[in-house]
Parts: C-alpha cells; sequence; structure tokens
C-alpha cells in the first residue's frame, strides 16, 4: 500500500511538473498582459517616461524578460521555496490574498456539499428501489435537470424571485449595507444570509450527479446474489434496503466523497462571480481577466494539485473501504 | 352474431397463417439486428422519446425557424420616439425699457428721471445739471432729447432684430417714428425699409430685419431662424394662455410646442417636440416581435433562433473534433499497449489535470484585448474546446479497448490476417460505439452549457453573432434582470430543455445499449 501510495505520488508530481509548464507557457504567450496595460497607464502620467522605457523597466521587474523555459524554471524555483510572488491585480502577496479569500469558499463549499450529499443519496436510493416507479422518473428528471442546468441561469432566476420580487436577499456580496453597526452575532447572521442563494445555486446545480451516481451503484446492488439470499432469507425487505444494500452503496459513494473533497477549496469560478462572493473563485477570476499572472499561475496549480489529490485519495479510499479490491 | 364473426375473421385468417410453418422454420420466430432491438428498447421508454421529440423541436426551431422568420438575425427595428427639446424663450414686455443713443447723456441714472417725468406726464426734466425734453411718439413710445438731439428712448413695445445683427438706434428711432406716423416706409443708416401693418420691418430686398412689439422671441440654438408666422402663432398661444400649439414649418415639419411659463423671469420657455427614429430597445412582447426586442432593436425570436443554430452547431463540432482525437489517441494506446500506451495515458492525465476553465476563460480575455473578429474567435473557442476535451473519450475508448481485444473475435481477426489498422476502426471501434454515442451524448449536452457560461461571461460568442448564452448575457444589467424577463427567460430555458434533452437521451440510449436491462 504504501509503495502504491508512493508511486502514484511521484507520478503525480511529474503530472504537475508538465502541466504547471503549460499553463506557464500559455500565460506567457498571451498576446496581451497585465504590464502592457500597466506601462500604457504609466507612460500617460504627465512628465513620465515614454511607453517603451516603462515596458523595458517593468518587464525586469516582474521577470518577464528570458525565455519561457528559464523563465518557468526560476518560478518553479521560487514556487518550491513556498514564494509565489505578489499579485498584481491585487498588489498583496498571492499567498495571503489566497489565505483571505480560500476559507469563505471551504465554508461555502462544504455547507453545499453536505446538503448535497444529504440530499442527494436518499434520493438515489429511494429512486433505485422504487425502479422504473412515478417517483423514480420524478427523481431522475430533478437529477437530469439538476445537471442540465446552466448555472448562471439558475442564480439569475433565483436572484430575481427572491432578491427582486421578494427582496429577502441582496443581490450581490457578502456584507449587508449596515453590516459595521452589527453586533458580531449579527455580522454572522449576515454573512449567513448573503451565503444562502449561492449555496441553493451550489446544490441544485451539483447535486444531480450524485443522485444519477447512488441510483446507478444502488441498482447494481439490489440486482447482486447476495440481496437475493438476504430476500430468500426472508429479511425484511426495510433490512434488506437499508441493512445490506445501503452498505454496500455506500462504498463507491464514499470514495467518490472522498474524492472530491479537496475540490472544496478550488471554489466556485461562476456562483461566485455572480454573486459577488468574494472567495477564491471571484478572485482568480478577476486575476485571468487583468493577466495577473503570479496569481492565476497560483491558482490553477492550486487546482491541478487538488484534482490529483481527488484522484489519489479516490483511488486509496477504494481500496481501504473496499476488501475485495487489491492495489497491485 | 355475424358482425362478432366479421371482427374476428381477420385474426383467425392470421392465426391459420401462422399455424402454416413448421415448428423448425426460421420465419416462425421473428429475427431482429441489434440494432433494431436497441431502437425497440430505446423506444418503448417514453421518457427517451420524449427528449428525443424535444430535440427534434429544438432543431426545427433553429435550423428551419431562421428561415421561416421574416426578420434577419441582425436586422434592427426602430420606433418613432418624441423628444422635447428646448427650442425657443418669449417674454412679454409690460415696463418701460431704454433705448441708448448717447451714452454719456443717457445713462442709467437719467432713467429713473425719465419714468418720473413720464409718469407725472412732465415735458421736461432736469437731472445733474444736463436739461432733458420728453417727447411722446405714441402710447408708451417716447424720446429723451437734450440739447435738440435725441439721447434714447423709453417704450414699452420694442424694436427686436430678426436677425443676428444689432440695429443701430437711428434705425430704431427711425422706425418708431415710421410707426407713430403711419409711414409705410422710412429711411435709416442710407437704407430704405418698409414697415407694414403687423409691424414688421423688411428691407428692399424684402428681407425681414426687424419687427416692433412688446414680445421677444429669442431662439435656443443659434442657427434657428424664426418665421414671421411661426411667431404670430407663438404670441397668440401665449395671449390665450394656452399651454401648447402645432405649428408646421414651410419645409411641412410639424411638431408640438409646449409652453412653460417661469414666474422669475416672467418669460415663457418653449420646448419643440419632435418626433426621432431610435432604435427599438427592449420592446416588449407584441404581434410584430413575440418575444420582443433585446438591446440593440433586434428581433428577440429571430435571435434566439440563429442563436439556437450557433448554439448547437458548436456543441456538435466540439463533441466531433473531441470524439476524434479522443478516439485516435484511445484506439492506438488500448491496442498497442506497452510504452506507448503508458505515453498516451500520461498526456491523458496531463490534460485530465489542466483546469479547463480558468484557461479557456484566459483565452477569451487574451482575445478580447486583442480584438479578434468574431468569426475567427468562435473557430478559436471550438478547437480549444475540443483540444481541452478529448482525454475522456480517449480514457474511456482504451478502457473498453482492453477488455474487447482479449476476446475471442479478436484472436479471430489476427488469425485471418487482417491489417492493424482495419482491425481497430473495424472491429474494436464499432464495438466502443455503444458507450461512445452515450458519452458523446451526454458531452453534447455539457459542452452547450460550457459555451453559454462563456458567453455570458462575455468571453465566448460574440455580437454580431447571437448564441444563447450571449443573450442571456444581458441579464448582466440588473435593471434588464429586473424589469425585462422577455429578454433572458425565453433563451434560458431553452438552453435548460435542450441540455435536458440531450441528458435524457443519452440516459435512454445507455439503457436501450445495456443487453443486461430488463426492459
Amino acid at each position: 500500500m504504501r509503495k502504491y501510495i508512493l508511486k502514484r505520488l511521484l507520478q503525480s508530481v511529474v503530472i504537475l511538473f508538465f502541466v504547471a509548464f503549460i499553463i506557464y507557457a500559455l500565460m506567457r504567450c498571451l498576446p496581451t498582459s497585465y504590464i502592457e496595460a500597466m506601462a500604457r497607464q504609466k507612460s500617460m502620467q504627465a512628465g513620465s517616461k515614454s511607453y517603451e522605457e516603462w515596458m523595458e523597466q517593468l518587464t525586469v521587474m516582474y521577470n518577464m524578460d528570458g525565455s519561457i523555459v528559464s523563465g518557468y524554471f526560476k518560478w518553479l524555483g521560487q514556487m518550491l521555496t513556498g514564494n509565489f510572488g505578489d499579485s498584481w491585480r491585487w498588489t498583496v502577496p498571492v499567498l495571503q490574498k489566497f489565505n483571505d479569500t480560500v476559507w469563505l469558499s471551504f465554508v461555502m463549499g462544504l455547507i453545499s456539499f453536505i446538503l448535497e450529499i444529504l440530499i442527494a443519496v436518499p434520493l438515489g436510493i429511494i429512486a433505485a428501489t422504487k425502479q422504473y416507479s412515478k417517483t423514480d422518473y420524478t427523481i431522475s428528471v430533478i437529477a437530469l435537470a439538476g445537471i442540465s442546468l446552466p448555472t448562471f441561469f439558475f442564480a439569475s432566476l433565483l436572484k430575481l424571485v427572491f432578491s427582486v420580487k421578494l427582496g429577502w436577499f441582496d443581490l450581490y456580496g457578502l456584507v449587508g449595507r449596515s453590516y459595521d453597526q452589527l453586533s458580531a452575532f449579527g455580522q454572522i447572521m449576515d454573512k449567513a444570509n448573503h451565503l444562502v442563494l449561492p449555496i441553493i445555486t451550489l446544490v441544485v446545480v451539483s447535486m444531480g450527479g450524485l443522485m444519477r451516481y447512488t441510483r446507478t451503484n444502488m441498482l447494481e446492488v439490489l440486482n447482486a446474489d447476495y440481496i437475493r439470499t438476504a430476500r430468500a432469507k426472508g429479511l425484511s425487505e426495510r433490512k434488506v434496503i437499508y441493512h445490506h444494500a445501503f452498505r454496500n452503496t455506500l462504498i463507491p459513494i464514499v470514495t467518490i466523497i472522498g474524492g472530491s473533497l479537496p475540490g472544496l477549496f478550488s471554489g466556485a469560478l461562476i456562483t461566485e462571480t455572480l454573486f459577488g462572493i468574494p472567495g477564491i473563485g471571484f478572485a482568480s477570476y478577476y486575476s485571468m481577466v487583468a493577466g495577473d499572472i503570479p496569481f492565476s499561475m497560483f491558482f490553477m496549480v492550486f487546482t491541478a494539485i487538488l484534482t490529483l489529490l481527488g484522484n489519489l485519495i479516490a483511488d486509496i479510499l477504494y481500496a481501504v473501504v473496499d476488501p475485495r479490491v487489491r492495489i497491485a | 352474431m355475424d358482425e362478432l364473426k366479421d371482427r374476428m375473421d381477420p385474426q383467425t385468417n392470421e392465426n391459420v397463417q401462422e399455424e402454416q410453418y413448421s415448428l423448425s422454420d426460421d420465419r416462425r420466430v421473428k429475427v431482429l439486428s441489434p440494432g433494431a432491438l436497441v431502437a425497440k428498447r430505446f423506444f418503448r421508454n417514453r421518457l427517451a422519446v420524449t427528449g428525443m421529440v424535444i430535440l427534434v423541436i429544438m432543431f426545427a426551431f433553429s435550423f428551419i425557424g431562421g428561415l421561416l422568420s421574416p426578420y434577419d438575425q441582425d436586422q434592427k427595428f426602430y420606433r418613432v420616439d418624441s423628444q422635447a427639446k428646448d427650442y425657443a424663450g418669449i417674454v412679454y414686455n409690460d415696463e418701460y425699457r431704454y433705448t441708448v443713443g448717447d451714452a454719456d447723456l443717457f445713462k442709467s441714472s437719467v432713467y429713473a428721471q425719465a419714468l418720473k417725468a413720464i409718469i407725472t406726464d412732465n415735458k421736461a426734466f432736469e437731472y445733474n445739471g444736463v436739461n432733458y425734453t420728453l417727447e411722446k411718439l405714441e402710447d408708451e413710445v417716447y424720446t429723451v432729447s437734450s440739447g435738440g438731439k435725441v439721447v434714447g428712448i423709453a417704450s414699452k413695445e420694442l424694436v427686436n432684430s430678426s436677425t443676428q445683427d444689432k440695429l443701430s438706434f437711428d434705425f430704431t428711432l427711425a422706425a418708431f417714428q415710421a410707426q407713430a406716423d403711419g409711414k409705410k416706409s422710412f429711411e435709416a443708416d442710407g437704407k430704405t425699409f418698409k414697415l407694414d401693418d403687423d409691424d414688421v420691418i423688411t428691407d428692399e430686398s424684402g428681407t425681414e430685419v426687424a419687427y416692433i412689439s412688446k414680445y421677444i422671441v429669442r431662439a435656443v440654438m443659434s442657427d434657428v431662424f424664426f418665421t414671421r408666422e411661426f411667431k404670430n402663432d407663438l404670441i397668440a398661444a401665449v395671449e390665450n394662455g394656452e399651454k401648447s400649439f402645432k405649428y408646421t414649418s414651410e419645409d411641412g415639419v410639424e411638431a408640438e410646442y409646449i409652453l412653460k411659463f417661469d414666474a422669475d423671469t416672467n418669460s415663457y420657455d418653449v420646448k419643440q417636440e419632435i418626433d426621432t427614429k431610435v432604435f427599438d430597445t427592449y420592446s416588449a412582447p407584441s404581434k410584430a416581435h413575440w418575444l420582443g426586442t433585446d438591446r440593440n432593436g433586434m428581433d428577440m425570436l429571430t435571435r434566439l433562433m440563429y442563436g439556437g443554430r450557433i448554439s448547437l452547431m458548436i456543441g456538435f463540432i466540439v463533441v466531433f473534433l473531441e470524439s476524434f482525437l479522443g478516439i485516435i489517441m484511445g484506439g492506438i494506446s488500448g491496442y498497442f499497449g506497452g510504452w506507448i500506451d503508458g505515453l498516451i495515458m500520461r498526456i491523458v492525465d496531463i490534460f485530465y489535470c489542466i483546469p479547463s476553465m480558468p484557461i479557456i476563460i484566459i483565452i477569451g480575455a487574451a482575445m478580447d484585448a486583442a480584438n479578434v473578429p468574431s468569426l475567427t474567435r468562435m473557430i478559436y473557442l471550438m478547437l480549444i474546446l475540443g483540444f481541452l476535451g478529448w482525454a475522456g473519450v480517449a480514457r474511456l475508448v482504451r478502457g473498453q479497448i482492453l477488455s474487447l481485444r482479449e476476446q475471442e473475435f479478436m484472436t479471430a481477426t489476427e488469425a485471418c490476417g487482417i491489417a492493424p489498422s482495419r482491425r481497430i476502426f473495424r472491429h474494436l471501434i464499432p464495438n466502443v460505439m455503444p458507450q461512445l454515442i452515450v458519452y458523446m451524448t451526454m458531452g453534447l449536452g455539457e459542452t452547450i452549457i460550457l459555451e453559454a457560461t462563456l458567453s455570458f461571461l462575455g468571453l465566448g460568442v460574440r455580437f454580431p453573432f447571437a448564441s444563447w448564452g450571449n443573450i442571456i448575457n444581458d441579464v448582466n444589467d440588473t435593471f434588464v434582470l429586473t424589469n425585462y424577463w422577455f429578454i433572458w427567460i425565453p433563451a434560458g430555458l431553452l438552453l435548460l430543455t435542450t441540455v435536458l434533452a440531450f441528458n435524457i437521451v443519452g440516459d435512454g440510449l445507455r439503457d436501450a445499449f445495456d443487453p443486461k436491462m430488463k426492459r
């Protein structure tokens, strides 16, 4: 087992090396950049140097001189010492901005993830036990609708109904207008209030996948021989489903849930941007649009690490939870 | 009984016919090809058939609807909107005003003395050691002279210039004298002028130079010239206390003029209401435009049809691209195995790991900055989406091929000496097709959503092309979100139904392809 994990980790490092290189090369090849915009802006100021001179100075300042390969290794070297540089867009160290934003995204992601599991798993199991009934069809269609729902459209609908028509929530932002005057508890409630719509959006859009996954797995388990044995023994249907079948369905579900845990740190880019929630997705979106290389690089490499970590956790959990699986 | 027998007859005949086959006859058993079996299973699934019908309707809507629609995709509509513009000001003069001929002798301090003399009906007055004589030309028009020379005029009526030129004092004096004497013409500054019954003064060529009236009409815009008729109409409206009046100019332009009294300056502001042609933006649904018009004054329904074309086409092209790449890479990888497999699978791992959404956003923003034309942009978008998405297909194809490779029929092809390329693409790939078709159908929905999300963020398909995503883009404006449901809700619903239909059909196909299925 340890050998397997070690091998996977080494593989991941190699993959990461290439992924980071591709991302870095792509960012360097962009026809325009933050530096150009900055140089243009600076050269506009009265009594300033010319655009070309500013360009030259800023290029050196931001380590953008030299070839892509040497620049990449320079970046890699600094990254390994834990130095990700300063974000251009937010004018603070990348790690500080990351630390400022990631926890909000994590809390939001965790709450919606828990809600998602609480809704999707039971519904998926009910759908499977009543296969081809009206309940099954309804749940299947709901799950498919959740998958098919474009995030931005659903978010806009929620805004129209709950913010505009009913006036229960604000349209944008994490805090209300009177945030500073509120007590500590009031401040938390204010933030919670602003997180309601984003969390609903996240839950509805993401629960469809898990629901279908649960249903498919439950169906497979219900067709298994040991379930027929359990029924033949004369166990009650309740016991068969919730004791024997359910436990076995949990195997793949736990695997997939474990695998999605790292993803909670990567934030929800679209949802956060739409609702103006200053989490990591929001910060990275505006960094990317502004061509902020240090922060975008950091964010994308971070996301890649999370993906690799998620896959690794899923594979390990698969072997841990299911004793039939042996890792070679 | 006979009726019943008649009804029974065809059935019995059929039974008789079936019985004619012997038990070992193949025709006794209806043989279905695997494809027909799949189709049969698929059409038994009511949900999947519904999805199929929805898709057919969507395709008809997008590809045929555009042809039937009376409008073009970027045809702009206009509406006539009336706008009130400041046009003129009119003042009714109710007190004595002074026209100065000699500024040294007729100063503002003399005005009060002159007014006093007018009120007390004195013929002469003295101020600051200078003697002035007052002479009445007519009612409310007096001349003030000193030393036998007219130095100023005090009057309630005024001689107003009709042009931009200032009138000389001599001209004003001569005009008043002519009016008082009832003359039809007078001379001033060496020229002859005519005075008509309306107190309008024209020069020899017949052009109006001035008029005598208690009303002073000013134009707000310096290039506007008022005709006599307009002024008469305006004065009549003021005298009758009307709030507005209509006037048709010589060019035949009819406009409404609105009068507003301003108590501070004792004057009226005149506003002209002109009909201007503007883009028919955000107009509500009507008979001509069933879903209203959008921000640019284009017909919403037509935009939706053309948008559907683009959304569906992008979906198909992208999915085709990624399947093409994926099948080739996955096929090679699965069939040859060994180090080729290892290499290709590591590349797949790398592509799996690349965060595609951020990359597309960055490239979109870069294309924005580089001002890439809309069409090129759309092509790039498809290429990028296809290039980033092939890894999933490759993994699926490889997995399937790995298991199929070990089966007997593949050994048979090898024994027959069929070339490897033929073995892969004629014998292996067709067996991967079922899973692939399901994957592609689901992928279509996903791609359409991805494209719509990008267009919604303004990083995908751009104006003048319409796509369902960039139609909803307008909702970023909170005013549109709040007030114009018909701009974004129909596009969102179309998007939702189409993607849902793709997913339902994909689901139905998966069930139909699965031979272990109960039904």
